[in-house]
């Protein structure tokens, strides 16, 4: 029971817009992990980087949820890390997408920089960068 | 049968979103009138998955695939639920948005699904 419990210091990044963020992560990562797994699965010649980008994308999602739900300075410098690689993947990638449409003969999660899915792809990022910056641990503070 | 329940499913989620939003709005947590309602929303996927799989297993063939079709299903009925759980958890505003994004959710997955089966 001791060793399961959490240490105090450690902070909190699922309180409050959080939650949220972790909803919205955890959906982006059953919706880009199903989606590659079945492509992969049955039709990866027809659209290979395509594919291999949205299980790229679908791990990142991952990692990010994980490190947002366990929470702590490291697990929240990590999360920042990778959200600002999401970034730069949605954005390279959806610049590819509009450049080079023949590279990509199926979407792909971050094609069009996510328009499927409502930006939410581009928008996430930015948003979750905002409120790990902001749940930096001030040293003035408590 | 079918399209009628998708259509009907999605605006009922659209319905709770708009509802958890105007708690939100109002600065209220997700109470048990919302969960009453997440419950009905939550009911209304869990039929429809039956009345798929149901008509799936009568033959019918979804225009864009099966496995897609099912995976959307129990997508459209893990989507309110798991928002619920959170709110319960986050007794602030913050958890009615969740719940509200949920429904928003929800509504694009009855969506694609209506494309799914109708192509």
């Amino acid at each position: 029971m001791a060793t399961a419990r959490e240490k105090p210091d450690r902070t909190r990044l699922i309180g409050g817009p959080g939650l949220l963020l972790v909803w919205l992560y955890g959906v982006m990562v059953v919706g880009a992990v199903s989606r590659s797994a079945y492509q992969i699965a049955t039709e990866f010649d027809r659209a290979p980087l395509a594919y291999t980008l949205s299980a790229l994308a679908g791990v990142v999602y991952g990692f990010i949820t994980y490190t947002l739900v366990r929470g702590g300075e490291t697990a929240r410098r990590a999360a920042l890390v990778c959200c600002a690689a999401e970034l730069v993947g949605v954005l390279t990638v959806g610049t590819w997408t509009l450049v080079d449409p023949s590279a990509f003969p199926d979407a792909t999660v971050w094609s069009d920089y996510g328009m499927g899915y409502l930006f939410i792809p581009v928008l996430l990022p930015l948003t979750a960068v905002y409120w790990l910056r902001r749940a930096r641990p001030r040293p003035s503070a408590a | 049968m079918l399209d009628v329940l998708t259509v009907v499913t999605g605006v009922a989620a659209l319905l709770l979103g708009a509802w958890c939003g105007w708690a939100a709005y109002r600065d209220q947590p997700t109470k048990d009138w919302h969960f009453i309602g997440m419950a009905v929303v939550t009911l209304l996927a869990l039929v429809q998955l039956v009345v798929g799989i149901v008509q799936l297993a009568r033959g019918e063939d979804p225009a864009q695939g099966t496995t897609i079709f099912v995976a959307y299903l129990l997508g459209a009925f893990a989507c309110v639920p798991a928002a619920g759980f959170l709110s319960l958890g986050e007794r602030t505003r913050w958890g009615s948005v969740t719940v509200a994004a949920s429904g928003v959710v929800l509504a694009v997955l009855e969506v694609r699904l209506y494309d799914i089966w109708g192509g």
